[in-house]
């Protein structure tokens, strides 16, 4: 889905230790080469939401948290240090000094103020308005009743102080968010709504050109905060290139990255044969593709059945058919997250125990349904697998083969869909915390008309408990809350409306001039790679 | 000629207007919620409604649909959903692109297809008249993205005669003209050498050859000003065979033109960009078959326009 976020975390990244921030051996300077087959939508960091920008954002505006580059964990940014009440209810942030904008002009509390307000302000039309829900007076400006958020204060040009309506764990994690980044009043209303496109902000790289359909230039910002950083003078991003095409010019020399990652057609041969001067990278991603069991619509409402699905579906076979470029799932959470199970078995793959359950739940001859998939090549062939696998326990689908915002539309109807595949339309995590795959898409909250809990799954206890994990907010109960989490979710798999089948992985394809840790080209947050960080081996 | 031609502008402008409603309604009617699109997977269902007023999307399609014919009629196109964007200035950012492309590739078919025909209507039934024959067929059926993908295999990559991308120039223009100019210049094949047979057999070019006019003044000189003429027609129709396949050519080429615009914008569903992009190729087609329409008497007298 183009407008779904894509954040995603190496394996490796857990492995290794944090990559530092700037190193006085590596190279600087230099120029390089990134392609991408869509235009850039937008550089506002409070509308931009697609994978796209999302990292080119990054590198041009900073906010008060962010993470250690190729890792999922948080560090201040913007902030110098901050302090949390013992309620949990108020944060407090000190700004560190020198942090200028791109026009010159110093950064103050006031501008944080200002910039969390401008997302949540309906006028903004932002797509991260929900995500400062915690903040107090966040309903009465989200409803246009209010100016400004009275949870957020700037008692001096160094202090940011916000009040939140509940405590809540994610609140760091929203505050590394880009819709939290810092903008300039003056730009934003000078540019109007054409701040997407003049973009000015504190990172370490600023818009140097936009040649509309063409190509985006960022230049090193020479003012950046942080000594060292960015590695590189220019980054060029070549717009409207035809990922085959953008393939054969990496091989040729002319391109670095290829933004739209390797096309399909090619997959195999070049990840087994990297071409001269290439090599490849892979990481894990937070992604789940699953198949929603809509528990309204009978048979799902009964749980042996959703069982019995579980362990017909062959999940090893439908990753051999998108030529392994997943690892298997049974659960909803990836294994690159924060609470992810690893003892847990989930429900193996077993046709004649599935036609047990089955029998059990008085369906010995089976039944007929109806599975929704995406219309986009690999989805119509993952779900025919499903629908062989389910034929061999004796379930009859019915494939329904649409454009994606149809099946969106279907998902969100209590009684259409029985079953959906969520390829092409799935949940990929915003922020690395268990919490951000439950609310919309497994929580009551979602289970209505136009939700993404396309399960209509609602379970109020396990609401209440997710409710109670998220308000575990002192740093010794962070341990508790993950394993809370934990247990939530496969108190999930117990009632199983969904059958996990996979956790995509990343590949990115690069020049071997390149340099940094394998973890800044496959980091959780920059795709596809860690802009600031990266650098040029031969550059000098 | 005035009438006729105030009646055509007429014509044009109820083609025009046809073309907005079924444009309109396409995109309209598509079962997606822009507003939803916008507002993202983390809105609340409030959000949603608001972006939806703001967008007027709450309105009923007829007043959305002469709220949009007000804005088109002083210039407006709207905004993009995605991009936030004016899209008159997304669209005036590529025209040059574009008509850039459509000029290399008009002068492209034209030189292939007119000597190409010319010299198989003077070798008919002979071996060379097969031969192009056969290569005119094939460049009218092959798909224009292997066309291109192979252009840019062999002479970008293989060669490097030429740029692997981007408009910068004639060098760059040469081969995204090549891949459009490859199926005009099949037509314009076929179609040169048919009229040229016609042509060749009339009684004033045998009179020609019969006073001892040198063979190929009486091609060039007698037959060519006849033969010409439907080629002159087909130009300005030209523009409108040309727009389906701007749209694959600029893709394989990452040229920045219309024909990307709109691809993508479909593929987002950011009807606004889908909306302007249709309206510009419609006048495209209708000014071209006009023009043509407009020149043909005085490239043969005998067409009289009423």
């Amino acid at each position: 889905m183009k407008r779904i976020l894509l954040t995603s975390v190496s394996a490796l990244a857990f492995a290794m230790a944090a990559p530092a921030w700037a190193d006085d051996a590596v190279p600087m300077g230099g120029e390089m080469v990134v392609t991408y087959n869509d235009d850039v939508s937008t550089l506002d960091p409070a509308i931009g939401y697609d994978w796209q920008n999302w990292s080119m954002i990054k590198s041009l505006f900073d906010g008060l948290m962010d993470y250690a580059p190729g890792t999922t964990d948080l560090v201040p940014d913007l902030a110098e240090s901050y302090d949390v009440s013992e309620d949990g209810l108020t944060y407090t942030f000190h700004l560190r000094d020198g942090v200028v904008f791109h026009n010159g002009r110093a950064l103050t509390a006031a501008d944080i103020k200002y910039s969390i307000e401008r997302a949540v302000d309906p006028e903004t039309q932002s797509p991260g308005q929900g995500f400062f829900g915690m903040i107090d007076g966040f309903d009465a400006m989200a409803a246009g009743e209010a100016d400004a958020l009275s949870g957020i204060a700037a008692p001096d040009d160094r202090t940011v102080v916000f009040t939140l309506s509940r405590p809540d764990a994610t609140f760091l994690h929203v505050l590394a968010l880009n819709f939290a980044s810092a903008v300039p009043q003056e730009a934003v209303e000078e540019f109007g709504p054409e701040f997407g496109r003049h973009p000015v902000g504190t990172g370490a790289f600023s818009l140097e050109e936009w040649s509309l359909g063409q190509r985006v230039v960022f230049a090193r910002n020479p003012d950046y905060y942080r000594e060292g950083i960015p590695r590189l003078d220019r980054i060029v991003f070549e717009v409207g290139q035809d990922p085959t095409v953008a393939l054969l010019r990496l091989e040729n020399g002319e391109v670095d990255i290829l933004g739209d990652g390797i096309p399909p057609a090619r997959f195999v041969d070049v990840t087994q044969n990297p071409p001269e001067g290439t090599r490849v990278i892979e990481g894990g991603q937070l992604h789940t593709g699953y198949v929603t069991m809509n528990v309204n619509i009978a048979p799902f409402d009964n749980v042996l059945v959703r069982r019995a699905v579980n362990m017909a579906i062959n999940k090893d076979r439908i990753v051999r058919i998108i030529n392994g470029r997943a690892v298997p799932a049974n659960q909803p959470l990836p294994p690159a997250m924060p609470g992810y199970a690893e003892d847990y078995d989930g429900y193996a793959y077993d046709p004649e125990g599935a036609q047990v359950l089955l029998a059990e739940a008085g369906f010995p001859d089976g039944f007929t349904t109806e599975l929704y998939s995406m219309n986009t090549d690999p989805n119509p062939r993952i779900a025919q697998a499903i629908q062989q696998d389910l034929a061999a326990v004796g379930i009859t689908v019915e494939l329904q083969t649409l454009a994606q915002s149809t099946v969106i539309a279907a998902g969100g109807e209590p009684d259409q869909a029985p079953m959906i595949w969520s390829g092409g339309m799935a949940w990929i995590a915003d922020f690395p915390d268990p919490s951000n795959f439950y609310g919309p898409i497994l929580g009551c909250g979602g289970a209505v008309p136009g939700g993404w809990n396309w399960a209509w799954y609602c379970n109020e206890e396990l609401d209440a408990r997710a409710a109670a994990a998220d308000a575990m907010i002192a740093a010794d109960q962070q341990d508790a809350r993950l394993a809370e989490w934990r247990d939530i979710y496969l108190a999930i798999m117990d009632d199983a409306p969904w059958a996990p089948i996979f956790n995509e992985q990343r590949f990115t394809m690069l020049r071997d001039r390149l340099g940094g840790p394998d973890a800044i080209f496959v980091d959780p947050v920059h795709i596809p790679v860690h802009y600031d960080t990266v650098y040029i081996q031969d550059a000098n | 000629m005035a009438r006729y031609l105030a009646r055509r502008l007429v014509q044009a402008a109820l083609i025009l207007v046809g073309v907005t409603i079924i444009t309109f309604l396409l995109t309209h009617l598509v079962p997606a919620d822009p507003a939803r699109m916008v507002a993202g997977r983390n809105a609340s269902l409030d959000t949603v409604e608001s972006i939806r007023h703001q967008l007027g999307l709450d309105r009923p399609l007829v007043e959305q649909y002469l709220r949009y014919m007000g804005g088109l009629l002083q210039g407006d196109l709207g905004r993009s959903y995605i991009q936030r964007i004016d899209v008159a200035e997304l669209i005036a950012a590529r025209l040059p692109a574009t008509l850039a492309l459509l000029a290399g590739a008009i002068l492209c078919e034209l030189l292939i297809g007119i000597p190409a025909g010319l010299f198989a209507a003077t070798q008919r039934g002979r071996f060379a008249d097969r031969a192009i024959m056969v290569a005119a067929f094939s460049g009218v059926s092959a798909p224009q993205f292997v066309v291109g993908l192979l252009l840019l295999y062999v002479f970008a990559f293989g060669l490097g005669w030429f740029p692997t991308r981007g408009f910068n120039g004639v060098d760059s223009l040469v081969l995204p003209a090549m891949t459009l100019g490859i199926l005009g210049g099949g037509w314009y094949a076929r179609m040169m050498r048919s009229t040229m047979v016609d042509v060749l057999r009339q009684d004033y070019i045998r009179t020609a050859w019969a006073k001892g006019a040198g063979g190929t003044r009486v091609v060039l000189v007698h037959g060519l000003r006849n033969g010409i003429l439907p080629i002159v027609a087909m130009i300005g129709l030209d523009i409108g065979i040309f727009m389906n396949g701007v749209v694959v050519v600029e893709t394989v080429f990452g040229w920045p033109g219309i024909g990307q615009l709109a691809w993508q914008a479909i593929q987002r569903l950011d009807v606004p960009i889908i909306m302007g992009v249709t309206m510009v190729a419609a006048v495209g087609v209708v000014l071209g078959n006009l023009v043509a329409d407009l020149i043909a008497p005085f490239v043969d007298p005998r067409i009289k326009l009423r």
